[in-house]
């Protein structure tokens, strides 16, 4: 019993090391300070095609990140799916504001893009995105071309 | 069936059985240890003596029968009421039973320390009367392994001692000792339970020192009692078991020979 | 038939054993509120759990930090990705190393001294005598040995993924010159509190209870004899391990996975 106070500075000096780790590990290891998900509103848009995206992904304006992917379900009655963006609360977009799904890279994960447009009024929490664009699907692209080559061949 | 009245029994037993695995160890166990009194629970190595403590503590159940302490059955007893129990008596284990992680002094301070709120001044003034009473007061600083077989023996009797319990069983407090250390063991028992007032229950199979303490005998064989008095009705008692005990006979009704088929046949089945 | 019998000796033997283990467990958080009131107890254990695992764990996490930045960098720069390095790195060890190579570690140097540990306390009749002294030893030796475990293992995790993401910063922007700028924008883009760190810390409290927990039912639990103590600690550090790499996965599957 002793040395029992040196025994507690060394538990406490150990504890304090470990939430130190931790706090490196939220602060400058992760992304905490992007983007906090409870301050923000959301949005929706409908896809003819989702593609890759999911759920998390990010969404961003310009190549900034503004917001990300928070659902993605499918409409029964629209035969569309429906996506949820969640955009940071600082973030105001004007109404006729467009959505596109874009690939970073070649390979790269998918996102969403928006493209503002030029009204007076900003989009409010709930609103609907009107203009869509689908996600470019390998298949149908190379399909597409596959098409137009065998077309031009007929018309020869 | 005891020397003594009823009421003046402090544990009683009663048809004790207790098997494990496929052997009975006990089978019809009638005990009672007198209040006041050394008694002493003999027999050979094997008979189930330091089982039979761990059924009066309480930490093994019986398979049947009945064991009382201070008119409560101790497997009837919830958790608390057998803590309660637990905390007057002691036991000496025969290894001491020391926690190695502390001093000598913290040892003996641990059930005060565990069982009651006083002040750490209180602690140490009864610690220190504890290890004066065995003896060992200089040696509190000690850790548990710096401690020889008979030292660490008395030290595991002082923290037996701490809060005054009203019976102490000691596990061959004998075995292993140097003379020295056994007759230092002897005479701690014989005085704690004179100037404490103290019920002891010693389970040995050293014949000289606990005849020489203990003021009443049960000798078990085969998981019964097959002899009991004081030590004098038992040296004259006809019996061959207790005889064979008393006296160390090598062969007796405890048979020399771990049972086997026939010398003879054994051999020669070698060569068939 | 013998085969067969001996088969379902085993088997019994094996859920009997596993049934104890529940029991044990159910006794031991059951008795966690009580350390509430002796902290002194789980601090000593904090100490010899945790405190005295920290080298190995902090060693071991800069040299599998610096592994993985040399690794990662010869593969990401056939692709032309080496920016990402960093990404990987803290993915990789906040994910999965981190948590899992922290606990086998612990499960050998802590979970192996303690069954060691009680096992002795047991065969020395320690735990029998406290019994006797009407203290419980499932309180006052398991609980806070239990309860430290639980706290220490997500430390030593966060200090095995902390320190490993500066063994792969140093390896991949100090030695290979990956530019530092990208190696933590690209880390801190891709890697998610919620998603990633939280999930490993969450993997690692799992972890700590699980390995913690069989190292001292196994110490509790084992033959009280020199041979059994040593059988014990063995079955520790083998029955740890295959624990954490087993719940590993299905905690993966769980978190990451759409399964």
């Amino acid at each position: 019993m002793k040395q029992s106070t040196t025994l507690e500075i060394l538990v406490g000096l150990f504890v304090a090391i470990g939430l130190a780790a931790l706090f490196v590990l939220a602060m400058k290891v992760s992304n905490i300070t992007a983007l906090n998900d409870e301050n923000g509103y959301e949005i929706t848009a409908n896809f003819e095609n989702v593609g890759g995206l999911k759920v998390r992904s990010p969404v961003s304006v310009s190549g900034v990140r503004i917001g990300r992917v928070s659902d993605i379900h499918y409409d029964i009655e629209r035969f569309e799916a429906v996506v949820t963006l969640k955009i940071g609360r600082d973030y105001r977009l004007p109404t006729d504001t467009s959505a596109s799904i874009f690939t970073s890279g070649l390979l790269g994960e998918q996102y969403i893009s928006l493209e503002p447009g030029g009204s007076e009024e900003n989009l409010q929490d709930g609103d609907r995105l009107k203009l869509t664009q689908s996600a470019l699907v390998m298949e149908q692209i190379i399909g597409r071309v596959l098409f137009n080559k065998a077309s031009e061949g007929v018309e020869k | 069936m005891s020397q003594d009245g009823e009421q003046q029994s402090l544990v009683e037993i009663r048809g004790l059985r207790f098997v494990r695995g496929t052997r009975a160890i006990f089978d019809g166990l009638d005990i009672d240890i007198a209040r006041g009194k050394v008694t002493a629970i003999m027999g050979p190595s094997g008979t189930g003596k330091t089982t039979l403590l761990k059924l009066i503590g309480g930490q093994l159940r019986p398979t049947a029968g009945t064991v009382t302490v201070d008119g409560q059955n101790v497997h009837r007893l919830r958790r608390g009421g057998l803590y309660s129990l637990r905390k007057r008596m002691g036991m000496l284990f025969q290894s001491g039973a020391l926690l190695t992680d502390l001093s000598v002094y913290d040892n003996v301070a641990f059930p005060l320390r565990e069982h009651t709120d006083l002040p750490e001044v209180m602690v140490r003034d009864l610690v220190l009367m504890k290890l004066q009473a065995v003896g060992l007061r200089g040696a509190r600083d000690l850790m548990p392994s710096e401690l020889s077989g008979g030292m660490a023996r008395r030290i595991a009797l002082a923290r037996a001692i701490a809060l005054d319990p009203m019976m102490i069983m000691y596990d061959e407090p004998f075995t292993g000792l140097d003379p020295i250390s056994k007759a230092a063991i002897v005479e701690l028992i014989d005085t704690l339970n004179e100037a404490l007032g103290l019920t002891s229950i010693v389970v040995s199979h050293d014949v000289q020192e606990t005849a020489a303490i203990s003021d009443y005998i049960y000798v078990l064989a085969e998981g019964k009692v097959v002899g009991q008095g004081t030590p004098d009705e038992l040296r004259a008692s006809p019996s061959e078991w207790v005889r064979q005990f008393m006296q160390g006979l090598p062969d007796g009704p405890v048979p020399y020979h771990y049972p086997a088929t026939d010398y003879a046949e054994d051999l020669l089945a070698g060569n068939g | 038939m013998n085969a067969l019998a001996r088969l379902g000796r085993t088997g019994l033997a094996f859920f009997e054993r596993l049934g104890r283990g529940h029991v044990f467990l159910a006794q031991m958080l059951y008795g966690l509120p009580s350390m509430l009131l002796r902290p002194r107890l789980v601090v000593q254990q904090i100490y010899s759990v945790g405190v005295l695992s920290l080298l190995i764990i902090a060693v071991s996490g800069l040299f599998v930090g610096m592994v993985l930045g040399l690794q990662g960098y010869n593969t990401l720069s056939d692709f032309g990705a080496a920016e990402s390095l960093g990404v990987m790195v803290a993915l990789t060890l906040v994910r999965e190393l981190g948590p899992v190579v922290a606990a086998l570690l612990y499960g050998g140097r802590a979970g192996s001294a303690l069954t060691a540990e009680i096992g002795l306390m047991k065969a020395t009749e320690q735990l029998s005598g406290m019994e006797m002294m009407a203290v419980d030893p499932v309180r006052r030796v398991i609980v806070p040995r239990f309860l430290a475990g639980m706290i220490v293992m997500p430390l030593l995790a966060a200090i095995f993924s902390a320190i490993g993401v500066y063994g792969g910063y140093f390896v991949g922007v100090g030695l290979l010159g990956v530019d530092e700028g990208a190696f933590w924008s690209q880390m801190q883009a891709n890697v998610d509190l919620h998603e990633d760190i939280l999930n490993g810390v969450i993997k690692s409290v799992v972890f700590g209870v699980v390995v913690t927990w069989i190292a001292v039912f196994e110490g509790y639990d084992c033959v009280p004899t020199s041979e059994g103590v040593s059988r014990a600690t063995t079955r520790t550090v083998v029955h740890s391990a295959l624990a954490v790499l087993g719940l590993d996965f299905v905690l993966t599957a769980l978190m990451f996975g759409d399964v």
